[in-house]
């Protein structure tokens, strides 16, 4: 699946407005000693000290850490649903939030969510082309086109007239995916976008997802505590601690791409996942012995 | 026995009647309504004690037939259909909006939603006394009564079904660069159709029921002031005849708005 070189072969207007570049020139992250407390009812919960993380443009950073240690806090952040409470992020040098501020969410800076958030109402074709249209992007005709477009190119053009509730779970997350690349984001956001699936599904649409990237080259931020998933996905694994969260160990995944499951049975593979483990499960008996639920 | 009567109301709607006659669980529906009109027209002939007091079917069905060449039996229809589309329209009109800016503003909720809990138990039935004073006619306080039997159910509804949405739709939504604006009309608007929907369905219930009484309370027309009259002027059968045709027209009624709220909501799927 190369979507660059079909949308980009192009070459007309169409391409660069539902435009999948393949050259990372953006989405450049940079979370400098954010601290982030929630204060309901004046119980401070600190779920996030300070944390600082560069993600370079174009790669794909895979987060990891027990439940509730305040990832999903930490991307919520990124994507404007949440302010900070010290520190700041910045994306491509500009200031997205600081205590004084937070951006506005935006289609810069998509999210696909834990249990997916296409919209019921909506067929496949119709959420794809949301974005587009509400932004005033592109007029209807042309959504229309580009969304089939896109929709070929990643393999659901035969599902285009369906609604959500008509088509497989594992469908529905591709079909985000697509929804959120239509936007041609800087940075995709993902909070856990294949928990709730089985092994087998999970292994397909972690190949699909690679595929997009691979040929999109944008910045994801990915979030899970699938340590294969982290690994067989990711540029970068950060490991974070149990709440409040900090970087507590990088490791560097120098796996070539296109990747392939079957880099899952290597030696340097195992390797990895030891070193990972390692890390996480310290962090996962100190969650676990703090009782603490996921929040947020 | 009403069995013309059964298809043509089925006509009218449009449903695969054959198809449908040839499930197994029709024949039996047909059986046990067949089995119902034989005790019931046997227990008046011999005697038994409630059925007794009330009118053979044979009699109804004589009474039915008088009833359809009759142009007050007719004109009841219309009447009752008036108020219940005046009362039940106004309601949705009023209430849909309301509804949704008291679900989508807590502001706006907290102020008026009390009004609403504290008149809402207050049967719309008892309504009619005040309704009485305070419109000209009859005609427009059971029109009134009509609309409140919807309005509350509407009303609340839709606050519940507003603000149950999602919270990952309107982030999606924003996410995705949706306005304010957007966010009601594209999400908060899709997303509590089926809750307006439910509240249609109920409320026309609820008209029904209001409404047949208002009449009888205060009408000078309709299916429940022919009931009325008909007990007030001893024609039991036709009593039985005002019964049927309450029972028909709320199925039709409801028959209408669920099939309007399947066309509304192609998503959901209600085969």
């Amino acid at each position: 699946m190369i979507l660059s070189q079909i949308l980009g072969g192009k070459g007309g207007a169409l391409a660069k407005k539902a435009a999948i570049s393949s050259e990372a020139t953006a989405g450049k992250i940079s979370i400098r000693d954010v601290s982030i407390v929630y204060d309901p009812e004046g119980a401070r919960v600190v779920a996030v000290d300070g944390c600082s993380l560069e993600i370079p443009a174009g790669e794909f950073c895979v987060i990891v850490g027990p439940s509730g240690c305040g990832k999903t806090t930490l991307l919520n952040a990124i994507a404007g649903f949440h302010g900070v409470s010290s520190g700041e992020i910045y994306m491509d040098d500009q200031l997205l939030c600081s205590p004084e501020m937070t951006t506005e969410p935006g289609a810069d800076r998509i999210v696909v969510f834990q249990n997916g958030a296409l919209f019921p109402w909506k067929t496949v074709l119709d959420n794809v082309t949301f974005g587009p249209l509400i932004q005033g992007r592109m007029t209807r005709k042309e959504a229309r086109e580009a969304g089939h477009e896109l929709l070929l190119q990643m393999g659901l053009s035969g599902i285009s007239h369906r609604y959500p509730s008509e088509i497989s779970g594992g469908m529905r997350r591709r079909v985000e995916i697509a929804r959120a690349m239509m936007n041609d984001p800087k940075v995709l956001l993902l909070d856990e976008p294949f928990r709730a699936m089985d092994a087998l599904t999970k292994t397909v649409i972690q190949k699909y997802l690679l595929d997009v990237y691979d040929a999109s080259n944008k910045t994801v931020f990915f979030i899970t505590h699938d340590l294969e998933e982290a690994i067989f996905l990711g540029t970068r694994v950060i490991v974070v601690t149990s709440r409040p969260a900090q970087v507590k160990k990088v490791i560097n995944i120098e796996i070539p791409r296109p990747r392939d499951f079957r880099v899952l049975s290597s030696e340097y593979y195992r390797h990895l996942k030891e070193e990972t483990l390692e890390a996480v499960h310290e962090e996962a008996q100190k969650a676990f012995e703090a009782g603490e639920r996921e929040m947020a | 026995m009403s069995a013309p009567l059964k298809n043509s109301k089925k006509g009218v709607l449009g449903k695969k009647v054959k198809g449908f006659l040839a499930t197994k669980s029709a024949c039996r529906g047909i059986f046990s309504i067949v089995v119902a009109l034989l005790i019931w027209e046997l227990g008046t002939r011999y005697g038994l004690p409630v059925l007794s007091a009330i009118p053979p079917p044979s009699a109804v069905l004589v009474s039915f037939k008088e009833s359809f060449v009759d142009p007050w039996y007719w004109g009841s229809w219309e009447s009752s259909f008036q108020r219940i589309g005046l009362g039940f329209i106004f309601a949705q009109i009023i209430g849909i909006p309301l509804g949704l800016l008291m679900g989508t503003s807590r502001y706006f909720r907290e102020l008026s939603l009390p009004v609403f809990e504290v008149l809402r138990p207050i049967p719309p039935l008892a309504w009619v006394p005040a309704s009485a004073l305070f419109w000209p006619t009859p005609e427009e306080s059971i029109v009134f009564v009509t609309f409140l039997g919807a309005f509350f159910v509407t009303i609340l509804n839709i606050v519940g079904g507003a603000r149950s949405i999602d919270a990952r739709y309107v982030r999606a939504a924003v996410s995705l660069g949706s306005s304010r604006k957007d966010i009601f009309w594209r999400i908060v608007l899709p997303a509590t159709l089926p809750s307006i929907i439910v509240a249609m369905t109920v409320g026309i219930g609820v008209c029904w029921n209001t409404v047949v009484a208002a009449e009888m309370l205060a009408g000078h027309s309709g299916l429940g002031f022919l009931t009325w009259r008909a007990y007030v002027t001893f024609s039991y059968p036709l009593i039985v005849v005002g019964m049927i045709s309450i029972g028909i027209a709320g199925y039709i009624s409801s028959a209408i708005i669920r099939l309007l709220g399947s066309r509304m909501t192609p998503w959901l799927k209600t085969s």
